[in-house]
């Protein structure tokens, strides 16, 4: 049985989602769309591949040329997030919600590393890895754990590939990730503007936008960046569904990627996956501008320093000893 | 066909008859180039379907063969300034007579850097995202931005001003200085800048010690004086043996002057940065230490290193005390050698080092697959094409203008 044009409830789903709209139409739009949707469902009509074929095919065209992220409006912001979750449920048949929260007022994320109790257990590792979506077949992370030996403080002189049972006696452990420099190096290299610094502290990059030159890893001290060499992949059982634009949404090949304080949870108020996840306590997390936040008792505390400080970057990222 | 027939259209058809015909050895030499294309389109076709992933590259070195090219040819593009400032500013006779084919040249390598910096984009598809108005264009805060500005500026200049003298003599005109002046001008301040930004790119980043450096720009314009001049040596031996356009022998003469001293220059600011690296090594000389020595097993750089330093410097003592007294047999091969020696350290020498050891500390070694090596061969013989396509239509138009001008000569 053909249903009428107008009826049809696949029709009606993709005028909603190309419609301009305003919240409240937004809002509405979507309850009409859950209505259909489950209209479907109920009359057990499956759309016929030809017609999501060229439903995919118009969204990815709006996605080939939209703006850059900082320049959309707030609704062309929820826009794209829709046609993103509407593409995902079409090409891989995952149901995402990918938000697109802006920074919260009054908030400087900052975060600090105890490198007096870390063990050197990875935990923040996995959780990051999971959390993220990171691509599993090329083994991506954004955390780099190194075993360090007494009397050395860089890194770079630490052993970053150990696997072994931790923690060994006379070592000591750090970590390295993206550290949010405030001038940072990265955002001023790219000549597309699609990596900056979100007013609440965040340097994300804007995965559509960027052209995958790679000059921000080049310029990047730390090393806290990471490229999409090939399609990225994660067991679609693993897939983290709640995401966020600028956050842990599926990065096409091509592009960079890096830490983003696990933006999809900071900006709802949670923690970052790696201070979740960490069995130790080493891992701070928190607003700088908050007098009360544990972040600002550490630095007025502890005695902290910083990773290359001689460069000027400015990084919100802090190593403290007990 | 009269001076009065001859139009845009028919200078155009023209130009293309000119490069379809030819002899034998001639089309032989446009197939090889034609199937080298072949085989980068082949293996381009590897990296659009499955990514970056299928070059040697990774999030440690993550620039390789095609911007060690890119930056190395941008040096070759900018030395035809070393034709053009005697050619026009001086009227050098001799330069006048060969200036076309620098700037020839200088083309062909633009295109060739344009195209290695495509094929190198994760996302070749949103490069439009650099073109301002509907793009976002990070200038002046991006070197990248200032580098694609001049870059593009410096092949108008080279195209247009060339374009226009040959148009001007193709109809049977003289062209009129007072219009291009101007232009010649500026475009000998701009091949100095394409080159100095583009040492800028990697000058500029803290983060790379071995780069991080203020000789990086100088001693690029050196070699690229050097390499530059050596080629067109060669590419001008090549004219002067299989055409009927030929080249006086003191054009090779000062070409070898141009090239000793420049090649000299290089050579000391190389002694210097060894010096500065090697006399109280820091942590900041992990990266030449990699590239001369090795580094915890990796070495895959040192014969490369210490080929191309010891090649320099013996093709620069051939060239500079002459051996053969201007023998060509001798002086030729020996720009050849020179040439291929700062390819080696220009390109690759003075890229992969600059990654390694990551930021972290971590050392491995880069080699290129064979897709970066076929997009590469791909590239080249667009670049030859291109160059061979502009030198042969400019040295018919100006052989033509110069019978012409003869026989206005005669009563």
């Amino acid at each position: 049985m053909r249903l009428h044009k107008k009826d049809d409830p696949k029709h009606l789903i993709q005028e909603v989602l190309e419609k301009p709209s305003n919240r409240r139409s937004f809002l509405k739009g979507v309850s009409i769309a859950a209505a259909a949707g489950s209209a479907a469902l109920t009359a057990g009509c499956i759309p016929d591949a030809e017609g999501t074929g060229l439903e995919e095919a118009r969204l990815r065209w709006q996605e080939f040329f939209k703006k850059n992220y900082r320049l959309m409006s707030q609704e062309e912001k929820e826009q794209t997030v829709r046609r993103l979750e509407r593409l995902a449920s079409i090409q891989d048949q995952a149901q995402l919600q990918i938000g697109s929260e802006p920074p919260l007022e009054k908030v400087l994320f900052g975060y600090a590393f105890n490198i007096s109790r870390c063990e050197g257990f990875m935990e923040c590792v996995t959780a990051c890895v999971k959390e993220n979506n990171l691509d599993r077949k090329s083994n991506t992370q954004y955390i780099r754990i190194f075993e360090m030996e007494p009397g050395q403080l860089d890194p770079g002189t630490g052993d970053g590939q150990f696997y072994h049972k931790v923690p060994v006696d006379h070592k000591f452990y750090t970590g390295t990730q993206c550290f949010h420099c405030e001038n940072a190096p990265c955002t001023k290299a790219c000549p597309t503007r699609a990596t900056w610094k979100e007013p609440d502290g965040i340097v994300v990059v804007d995965y559509d936008w960027c052209i995958g030159c790679r000059y921000c890893q080049a310029a990047c001290p730390y090393y806290g960046r990471r490229f999409n060499w090939g399609q990225s992949e994660v067991p679609k059982e693993e897939v983290t569904p709640k995401q966020h634009y600028l956050g842990n949404r599926k990065r096409p090949k091509g592009k960079m990627e890096k830490c983003t304080f696990c933006i999809q949870r900071t900006r709802k108020g949670r923690l970052p996956a790696c201070v979740e996840a960490c069995p130790t306590g080493s891992r701070v997390f928190g607003n700088l501008l908050d007098p009360d936040s544990e972040i600002r008792y550490v630095l007025k505390h502890k005695k902290v320093f910083r990773m290359r400080e001689e460069l000027g970057t400015d990084p919100k990222f802090w190593y403290f000893i007990d | 066909m009269s001076a009065a027939q001859k139009n845009l259209r028919t200078f155009l058809v023209d130009a293309i008859r000119w490069n379809v015909s030819g002899g034998i050895g001639f089309q032989i030499f446009r197939l090889l180039l034609f199937i080298g294309m072949g085989v980068g389109i082949y293996a381009y076709s590897f990296q659009a379907r499955y990514g970056l992933a299928v070059t040697g590259m990774n999030d440690i070195v993550s620039w390789g063969f095609y911007i060690s090219n890119f930056t190395f040819l941008v040096g070759v593009a900018a030395a035809a300034v070393m034709l053009i400032l005697p050619a026009y500013i001086f009227h050098d006779p001799d330069f006048h007579r060969v200036v076309i084919i620098g700037e020839g040249v200088a083309v062909g390598a633009l295109v060739m850097c344009l195209c290695f910096i495509l094929v190198d984009l994760g996302g070749p598809l949103q490069a439009w995202h650099l073109i301002p108005g509907i793009g976002i264009f990070n200038f002046p805060s991006s070197i990248l931005a200032w580098d694609v500005l001049v870059l593009n500026g410096y092949l108008l200049l080279n195209a247009l001003v060339p374009a226009y003298i040959l148009y001007c003599h193709y109809r049977g005109k003289t062209a009129d200085e007072r219009k291009y002046r101007p232009f010649v001008f500026l475009s000998i301040f701009w091949a100095f800048s394409i080159h100095m930004v583009t040492a800028f790119l990697y000058q500029g980043l803290p983060a790379r010690p071995f780069w991080n450096n203020p000789l990086m720009g100088p001693r690029f314009l050196a070699s690229a004086f050097a390499a530059g001049p050596a080629l067109i040596a060669l590419i001008l031996a090549v004219i002067h043996n299989s055409s009927s356009y030929k080249i006086e022998r003191t054009v090779f003469n000062k070409l070898r002057l141009i090239i000793v001293v420049s090649a000299i220059i290089n050579l000391i600011m190389l002694f210097s940065e060894i010096f500065k690296e090697f006399y109280f090594p820091t942590h900041h000389s992990s990266s030449a230490i990699y590239l001369f020595f090795g580094m915890d097993g990796h070495n895959s750089l040192v014969p490369w290193i210490w080929s191309s330093v010891g090649v320099n410097f013996l093709a620069t003592l051939v060239l500079a005390f002459n051996p053969g007294k201007n023998n060509p047999r001798v002086l030729l091969p020996a720009c050849g050698f020179l040439f291929v020696a700062i390819w080696m350290e220009k390109g690759i020498g003075l890229i992969v080092p600059g990654l390694i050891p990551s930021p972290l500390g971590e050392v491995v070694d880069y080699l290129p697959t064979w897709v970066e090596l076929g997009v590469t061969l791909g590239i080249l013989s667009l670049g030859i094409t291109v160059v061979s396509w502009l030198i042969r239509t400019a040295l018919i138009i100006e052989q033509d203008y110069a019978q012409q001008l003869q026989q206005e000569r005669l009563p």
